[in-house]
Formats: structure tokens, C-alpha cells, sequence
């Protein structure tokens, strides 16, 4: 993209709509209740918005890619597009997820095979691609990016093996150029997670790519919202948190959003949780580093300008958000395998429940290493007592009256994990203080081993990535995804 | 001064990035948010979590909402997908920052919460105990 055409009003001459636009929070993670799909489209949301990926899943799907070329990506964004097609259709709502993980079109597919199953044809769906740049990282780096480590500043020559896969956190142009095309469905890979929320609403309301403080603005409403239920009583710590409203009934957010960017979080009446200033301020800060500087590839937010102002009845305005012009760079994650990891789980009962778990936790090691089995790391958790806490737990005064002992391990290799966990089952037999809880949980001592792989941030200059962002857009027909136009 | 843990008069929710574990805490009211913020330093949170972070606690201050965050570097065990952890996305860190004992006015004392009253889960299980 040239100069001027960065510059330019997004919409494309399509004017702000004037109205004010519905969006819906229909997912906040992979494995998320696709309940709220329907509940959001009955209260009238414009747009369903849905965050898919975790940075934990892109290993996860690299290995699923490579097993079928036609996965890789989120496969259970299916049980989210079945209740929301047909008014998709009916062009009452549009979706826009990152469920495409490392094969946006290979989800477009399914898609459509899905609006086949409910007799709908006709649906414009849209991809964006580019984000995945594993196969350029040698080019990149001819091109002068270091790809250094963003946090160690470690150089990538100490990149310890092969990148397992390389993904650009995309901003939102790409979705708005595909809604700008006609597009009713989105799905991207990596963008960042507020994206999904700002796009629609630049594209709606024809902000500019330079109007700071409007896009910071699409940034928190798009932070608070990506959680889903976490900004509506999940996960929630006031001082009343026992009595959030039937808390069996996820609730999943909607924000209203005037041209303006004044904005009103709230969730459907059909959907349980709450909404309040305490449970948006708990989410405001939810995985946030310094909350006035918070790095989005549109725009750096500064969290600690808003109001918050409580409406009661589940309804929060949020007004008066600050925002600085956009860094240079996306930040990008490279995955580099670690090992495999397994662990054992033993139940302890009194008397001397941690003397006991502490001798089964070294029997279960000396015998590891008696058998020369080779483990990279080693971790002991006492539940009942610190495996969570740690170090923030006081010495206990008292004997714990029973434990649960993790003892969890890296190995090299998948072989290695399984004969690690194998070398706890003799002790059935012949764990000290005969008697112990042991014997019942060891019939399901742990997970299976499980592949492990470590991060590398880095941040890579934006004129290096934006020429391989493309949009494609395709109809449904018979069940497929045509090709209709694809940009640039 | 009375003395009491933080989870008596602060919210608090806590996640990862990375390696890196943000834990936040959100005081009760304008004047407990006065009293965090001189008490809660970040040298007192690097001191409560010990051995546990690797690295410099930073704190920012959020007085739009009366917060406080702090960021934990090398908490997490290497991070989600590589951390031997169980709790591998830092969600009980700020359970453990609370846990934090504070000296407070009496002013503030007299705001403590109320204890959790979970009877409608009992209701649901038929009990409190195991069973």
C-alpha cells in the first residue's frame, strides 16, 4: 500500500452510517460457549465479534496443519457459525473472528460447507492472510529485520532451533477493506485481539486511520469485550462476587457505539452475570503491562484517560479515551519447540500428608534418575497447600490434614515423558507409609505427555508485512467458497 | 493500626503475557485507593512474591478506576505453552497478591468485606462437605 492510500478516509467514500452500532462478544476463547451467539443476534448486535486463538494454540495448530493441509484452523468455529448463519443470510449480523488461524481459507471453506447444510447460498465471506510469515523469515531478515527477542533483546542468531511457526499480529485495514468489499463473514488469522472490534467500527463509522483518539476508543471497547464473559461477572473478585446473577449463564458482552465513540457496555437480559463499573474496571486491566501506553499496530491507548460511569440495570458509559499515533512495527510471536511435558498426580492422606508427599515426590525422582532417563526440568506442587501460592504462602502452623502431590517434568521426547510417568507405578505397591491416597488416584495419575514450545516475541517493521496482507472474498454457492476479488 | 490482607478491601484479576504475569488490584473506594498506594509498593510486592518472579515488579497506577497494576517478569514458568506450571496463565497470582497483610487507619478496617455466603451452591451440591 502506497503513501496516499494509507492516508486515505478507510470507508472508501462510505460515509459514517450515522447510527449507532450494536457489537457482541460471541467468544473470548478457543473452547468458549457458543451459546451467546443466539442471545446476541436476538438483542439486536449489528456485529458478532469472536476471539478464537490464544497464544497458546498457534503450536497447536501448526501441528495440525501439518498433519492435513486443509486444518489449522480453529475447528470449533463451527458450533459458532451454525446458530448465526442464517442471519448472516438475512444480512441482520456480520461475523468477524480470528478462527483462521494458520489457514483462513481452509475455514471460508468450512464455512460454506455449513451454509450448504442450512440450504443458504449467496454469503460473502472474506479472508485475511498475511499474518503467517514462517516461510519469510529469511527474506525478512534480508529485508533488515533483526527479529531480535522483544523483551531479552536477545539476538536471533541465539533462537534456540527451528521457528515452529511465525505469526504477525495484524491490524485493522485488512477487515475493513474486506468489509468495505461486502464481506458478511471475516475470518483472519492473527490480528490482535481488539482488532476484531475496532475494524467494524472505523468501518461503520468512517473513523480515520489518524483520529487517536476514536481508534483508542475501538482498542478498549475491543480489549474489554475479547474476553466475553470476563467483562460481565466472569472471573470477577469484588466484594460481592458470590452473588453475580445465575453465574451458570455465561454472559456474553454487547457495547453500543455512536459515531462519536461514546459507548454503553451491557449483555442481553437472556444471558446471566452482570455489568457494572467494578466488573469493567477488573477487565480493563486484564493482561495489560503499562495501562497508558497500550500498544495496539492502529494506535497506543492510554487506559487511564476514560470514565467509566455506571447506569445501573447492566449498563456501563465509557467516554473520553486517549490515543497516540501508531508505532511502526507489529509485534510478532515465533514458536520454538521445548520438549515434551508430563506430570503425575498423587493424593495423600493424614497423618503427615507432606512428609508423605515429599518422600514419594524424591522416591519418584531418584528412581527417574536410577533408570537414566534424561529430564530438562523438574517441578513439584503441593495443592492443599502451595502450588499455587508459592512463595506468597505463609509456613503452615499446622499439619495439613491431606494433599494432593504434582510432580510435572520436561523431557526431550514423547518416549522419554511416558517412561518418566511409567516410573511411578511401582510405587502402588511399595510407596512408604503404606496406605496413603496414592493407590485410588494413580489409576489416573495425570495427563498424557504433551508437546511444549516457548515464545519469541519480536516486533518487525510494518512496511516489511503490509504488501503481503491480502483480502480475498468469495461467494458461497453449492456449498463451496468462489473466489470472487482479491486485494491488492 | 489494624492490620488486615488485601483481599479484605480490594478486587483484584491477574493474566499473562509471555513469560510475564500482570497482577491488578482495585481498592474499594477513593480513600482505600489512597492507602494502596502508599502501602502496596512495588518493592513490597517483589519482596511478597519472592522467589517466585525473576526480574523488576514495575507498578503503574491507574487512578481512573482506582487501580493498581503491577507486571512480574519470568513468572510463568517460560509461558503458557512451555510452563511445567499448573497454573500456567498467571489467573491465581493476583489470589496470591492479595494474601498480602497491610497496616490500615480504622476508617478503612471498618470497610472490611463480608465473608463469601456460597449457600446457594450448597443447596445445589446437597452439602459442604465431600461427597
Amino acid at each position: 500500500m502506497d503513501e496516499s492510500s494509507r492516508d486515505r478516509i478507510p470507508t472508501g467514500g462510505h460515509p459514517s452510517s450515522g447510527r449507532t452500532i450494536r457489537i457482541g462478544a460471541g467468544q473470548g476463547t478457543a473452547g468458549d460457549s457458543p451459546e451467546g451467539v443466539a442471545k446476541l443476534i436476538d438483542a439486536g448486535c449489528d456485529y458478532l465479534c469472536f476471539e478464537s486463538l490464544a497464544e497458546l494454540v498457534m503450536a497447536r495448530l501448526t501441528e495440525q496443519k501439518a498433519a492435513d493441509p486443509e486444518m489449522g484452523y480453529a475447528a470449533d468455529v463451527a458450533q459458532y457459525l451454525r446458530p448465526a448463519l442464517r442471519a448472516v443470510a438475512e444480512g441482520r449480523v456480520k461475523m468477524i473472528t480470528n478462527a483462521g488461524g494458520l489457514n483462513p481459507a481452509g475455514a471460508a471453506r468450512m464455512a460454506a460447507r455449513i451454509a450448504a447444510e442450512q440450504g443458504l447460498c449467496g454469503l460473502r465471506i472474506a479472508t485475511v492472510s498475511g499474518d503467517d510469515v514462517s516461510s519469510r523469515l529469511g527474506t525478512l531478515r534480508g529485508q533488515g529485520a533483526d527479529l531480535a527477542h522483544a523483551e531479552t533483546g536477545a539476538a536471533f542468531s541465539d533462537f534456540p532451533g527451528e521457528p515452529l511457526f511465525a505469526s504477525t499480529y495484524l491490524g485493522a485495514r485488512p477487515v475493513v477493506d474486506a468489509l468495505d468489499a461486502g464481506a458478511q463473514i471475516v475470518f483472519t488469522g492473527r490480528i490482535t485481539d481488539a482488532t476484531l472490534f475496532l475494524a467494524p467500527l472505523i468501518y461503520e463509522h468512517g473513523w480515520r486511520f489518524d483520529d487517536w483518539d476514536r481508534l483508542a476508543t475501538g482498542v478498549l471497547l475491543g480489549h474489554l469485550m475479547e474476553c466475553s464473559g470476563q467483562v460481565a461477572g466472569g472471573n470477577y473478585a469484588g466484594p460481592d462476587w458470590w452473588q453475580t446473577p445465575e453465574p451458570w449463564n455465561v454472559p456474553f458482552p454487547m457495547v453500543d457505539v455512536a459515531p462519536d465513540g461514546t459507548a454503553i457496555l451491557s449483555k442481553p437480559a437472556s444471558c446471566g452475570g452482570r455489568v457494572s463499573f467494578d466488573t469493567v474496571r477488573h477487565q480493563l486491566l486484564y493482561e495489560v503491562q503499562d495501562p497508558s501506553r497500550y500498544l495496539n499496530p492502529d494506535v497506543v491507548s492510554d487506559f487511564t484517560s476514560p470514565t467509566f460511569e455506571d447506569l445501573g440495570e447492566d449498563r456501563v458509559r465509557i467516554r473520553g479515551v486517549r490515543g497516540f499515533p501508531a508505532p511502526a512495527t507489529y509485534k510478532a510471536l515465533l514458536g520454538v519447540e521445548t520438549g515434551w511435558a508430563g506430570e503425575i498426580r498423587v493424593g495423600l492422606s493424614f497423618p503427615h500428608a507432606w512428609e508423605k508427599a515429599r518422600t514419594v515426590a524424591a522416591i519418584f525422582r531418584k528412581r527417574v534418575e536410577d533408570a537414566g532417563l534424561d529430564v530438562l526440568e523438574w517441578r513439584v506442587e503441593y495443592f492443599g497447600l502451595d502450588a499455587l501460592g508459592g512463595a506468597t504462602v505463609p509456613e503452615p502452623s499446622s499439619e495439613p490434614g491431606e494433599l494432593l502431590l504434582r510432580v510435572a517434568f520436561r523431557c526431550r521426547d514423547e518416549a522419554t515423558a511416558l517412561a518418566v510417568r511409567g516410573a511411578l507405578t511401582p510405587l502402588y505397591l511399595s510407596a512408604p507409609a503404606a496406605g496413603v491416597g496414592v493407590i485410588h488416584s494413580l489409576t489416573g495419575a495425570g495427563r498424557s505427555p504433551s508437546r511444549q514450545s516457548a515464545l519469541w516475541p519480536t516486533l518487525i517493521e510494518k512496511t516489511l508485512v503490509d504488501p503481503h496482507v491480502r483480502v480475498t472474498l468469495g461467494e458461497v454457492e453449492d456449498g463451496k467458497w468462489h473466489i470472487a476479488e482479491e486485494k491488492p | 493500626m489494624p492490620r488486615l490482607s488485601l483481599h479484605e478491601i480490594c478486587g483484584y484479576r491477574s493474566g499473562d503475557k509471555g513469560d510475564t504475569a500482570n497482577a491488578a488490584l482495585f481498592a474499594d473506594d477513593a480513600e482505600i485507593y489512597d492507602v494502596i498506594l502508599r502501602e502496596v509498593t512495588a518493592e513490597r510486592v517483589q519482596a511478597h512474591f519472592g522467589d517466585m518472579i525473576d526480574g523488576e515488579v514495575i507498578r503503574y497506577e491507574v487512578p481512573n478506576v482506582l487501580a493498581l497494576n503491577f507486571t512480574l517478569p519470568n513468572a510463568l514458568g517460560g509461558g503458557a505453552s512451555d510452563s511445567l506450571r499448573s497454573d500456567i496463565l498467571g489467573k491465581t497470582i493476583g489470589g496470591s497478591l492479595v494474601r498480602m497483610e497491610i497496616d490500615v487507619p480504622d476508617s478503612v478496617a471498618a470497610k472490611r468485606r463480608a465473608p463469601p455466603d456460597v449457600s446457594w451452591a450448597d443447596e445445589i451440591l446437597g452439602g459442604r462437605r465431600s461427597q
